[in-house]
């Protein structure tokens, strides 16, 4: 989605007015043109790798390899606190843009999504409180919460679609509240106040995940295998139809389109995403309290999607990287205690002045550099 | 849906309420009937909130997540008018006067340069509510404000079956009744109403007739952060101030809201006393789980009228 497009949407009206466009494919406004088959007949490799092959730059190479060097080079504390929470982070962050940028649903409800899979391991898994937990193996409690945080999220995206636009926002801030406030007054199921201490990473094949290097390699694997699908996904026929649904609902259900299938379907899909990032989460912080799923997490969520940009799934990554870094600097800038005050006034500012976020600001500085600023322009869309 | 499936879907929801009703009333009447006036007058203080929330989105579909940030500086303002002066009813005053120059301030320096945006205005709002969390909390701290009201509300009244009822619970429905019937007669009776209910339906047509759009859309943002503000010290002093509140409201105000119908007032009272009752009695009959109640409210209407109970399609 260029920039343009994502101010488009920004002024969508909650009236579901159709955006003015003039008759041609909107569908295509955010995918690229469909490619010439001619090199399938010569390549001796399957096509799927062809296809990744035939994308991937030098520059995703080189980022890719940097990822992987990070824990050499970084401290403990850079590789765990902030690389390894930045990607699982990010990861919850990725299901929000991809909802949001791909499907036109801003959803606050993805940290809810994600915290009833953190809580879902430490209930059927160990935790500190074993009155409450039921000490499961870690593989059976993490294959239980999956599916358990995808139901959720259907239950919300059939909630939520059933309403447009801002409507959504709202709808989803209160189901997310309305978990808060659960998790917070019951005790029979999830603790009450207190939530549950040390679900701590298993130790498989000999090695201690919770570890700081192992962790990173953990949350890196799952946020490239997260980054991955979502590219993947955009650009099925699924993906396709979604963002012709973004664009435009009436005119893809005239086409013969179930919209409200596929926006519940964007929610499964992000639903999984957030779910293993919140399973990567909850090992990261050793807890899940009601604080995790607070009106706060929620909306950091949120903020870390726009401070990033909703135009491409590496914009969680670099939104998170960039909150992750401001929570844990922000103490030398100003006062710790006014962190709020920080992240809320760089969030405003932004939202008022860049709608694309840090990649809004990246693309812009590179559209100085003529080399980069053609490649960035000739770049086909998310 | 045909009017026959509305009646089925009616009477699947009440029949069960009614037995509950029923064996409730048998069990134990006075838990019943002061559950039932808890909830009313809970959804009588949501109303107060929750109305200003309303009139500003059917107007200005501009979903204000800062709603219960101008609650809280309501109650702390008119904490500090009220600590002051000594006099309740000036803290009242204070709070709706400050909630309101605030929400006058938010629209003329904010919301005006960004018309029909309603995303970007609703992160803004985000961002507001957050930084307007910290200050306060920077101000106030985080320890708990409670109001000093006259006596003559604060003791308690006699009523049939329930032996004492708090007074000052009674006095919130009366001003929540009498602040609906208000804004009815100010939306219907009045220009400026007119005027704003003439821009609730069409916009564009309001302008184009000669009225000044942004004056009214300021005056409606006024009046609904002001409700607020009122909100902030009526609530302040039935419960208390305290961090964290903001949320609270604001959760309150998106579900009585989304049950009631946005941009409906009758609709909000309406739905605040569905909210507040499914609160009550969620808290009364199955305490860990009160708030699945209001959940399932909500979820009944979703399912069955996503526009809200008295909502217009948008």
């Amino acid at each position: 989605m260029s920039a343009a497009d994502w101010r488009k949407a920004m002024n969508s009206g909650a009236t579901s007015q159709a955006w003015p466009r003039p008759g041609r494919a909107d569908v295509r406004a955010g995918t690229p043109a469909p490619r010439p088959r001619v090199d399938e007949g010569r390549a001796s490799a399957p096509p799927w790798l062809v296809s990744i092959g035939r994308r991937v730059r030098p520059a995703h190479v080189i980022v890719l390899a940097a990822l992987i060097a990070y824990p050499w080079v970084a401290s403990p504390f850079f590789t765990f606190q902030i690389g390894a929470q930045s990607l699982a982070l990010g990861l919850i962050a990725l299901s929000l843009t991809f909802l949001a940028g791909y499907g036109g649903m801003v959803s606050l409800a993805q940290m809810t999504v994600a915290g009833i899979a953190g809580y879902a391991v430490a209930i059927f898994g160990a935790s500190g409180t074993n009155e409450v937990s039921l000490g499961w193996p870690w593989w059976l409690a993490v294959v239980l919460a999956l599916p358990f945080a995808m139901l959720a999220a259907i239950v919300i995206g059939w909630l939520s679609v059933r309403t447009e636009g801002i409507y959504t926002i709202m709808i989803t801030l209160a189901i997310g509240v309305a978990f808060y406030y659960l998790v917070l007054q019951n005790y029979a199921v999830f603790n009450g106040f207190q939530g549950f201490q040390r679900v701590l990473a298993p130790r498989v094949f000999g090695v201690a995940w919770g570890d700081a290097v192992p962790f990173y390699y953990l949350a890196l694997f799952w946020a490239l295998a997260g980054y991955a699908a979502v590219i993947w996904v955009v650009r099925t026929p699924f993906g396709i139809a979604l963002q012709g649904i973004r664009d435009n609902p009436r005119r893809m259900a005239t086409l013969g389109f179930h919209v409200t299938a596929h926006r519940v379907a964007a929610y499964a899909l992000a639903g999984a995403i957030a779910a293993v990032g919140g399973v990567l989460m909850v090992w990261y912080n050793g807890l899940i309290s009601p604080g995790s799923v607070g009106t706060t997490a929620l909306i950091n969520v949120l903020i870390v999607s726009v401070l990033g940009g909703l135009r491409h799934p590496i914009g969680p990554f670099v939104g998170a990287l960039a909150f992750v870094l401001l929570q844990n600097f922000a103490i030398d800038l100003f006062d710790r205690e006014r962190f709020n005050l920080v992240i809320g006034t760089v969030f405003l500012l932004i939202v008022l002045f860049s709608p694309d976020g840090l990649l809004g600001w990246w693309a812009r500085l590179a559209a100085h550099w003529p080399a980069g600023g053609a490649r960035v322009r000739s770049r086909s869309g998310p | 849906m045909s009017r026959t499936w509305a009646w089925i879907a009616g009477g699947l929801v009440a029949a069960p309420v009614a037995a509950f009703a029923a064996w409730a009333l048998a069990t134990n009447a006075k838990l019943f009937l002061i559950t039932a006036l808890n909830g009313f007058t809970l959804g009588a203080l949501y109303f107060l909130v929750a109305s200003g929330f309303t009139l500003v989105f059917g107007l200005m579909r501009n979903v204000n997540l800062a709603h219960g940030s101008l609650y809280l500086l309501g109650g702390y303002l008119g904490f500090e008018i009220g600590d002051r002066t000594g006099s309740w009813l000036l803290a009242l005053v204070a709070g709706f006067v400050a909630a309101a120059l605030f929400g006058l301030l938010l629209q003329t320096a904010v919301f005006r340069f960004m018309p029909g945006q309603d995303l970007r205005q609703t992160l803004v709002t985000i961002a507001l509510a957050i930084m307007l969390a910290d200050v306060m909390l920077w101000q106030w701290g985080g320890q708990i404000y409670q109001f000093d009201p006259p006596r003559v509300i604060f003791g308690g009244t006699p009523l049939p079956l329930i032996d004492r009822y708090p007074t000052y619970r009674l006095v919130v429905l009366a001003l929540a009744i009498a602040l609906g019937v208000l804004l009815w007669a100010f939306l219907n009776r009045t220009r400026v109403g007119m005027m704003i209910r003439a821009g609730v339906d069409d916009r564009a047509m309001l302008a184009a007739a000669g009225v000044n759009v942004h004056f009214v859309f300021a005056v409606t943002f006024a009046i609904g952060a002001g409700l607020a503000g009122l909100g902030g010290v009526v609530g302040g002093t039935a419960l208390s101030i305290a961090p964290g509140e903001d949320t609270r409201y604001l959760l309150a105000s998106l579900m009585v809201v989304i049950v009631g119908g946005m941009g409906s007032v009758v609709g909000a009272g309406l739905g605040a006393a569905l909210i507040g009752m499914a609160e009550q009695f969620g808290l009364a009959y199955a305490p860990t789980y009160g708030i699945v109640f209001m959940f399932v409210v909500l979820v009944l209407v979703l399912a069955f009228r996503p526009q809200g109970l008295l909502g217009r399609r948008a």
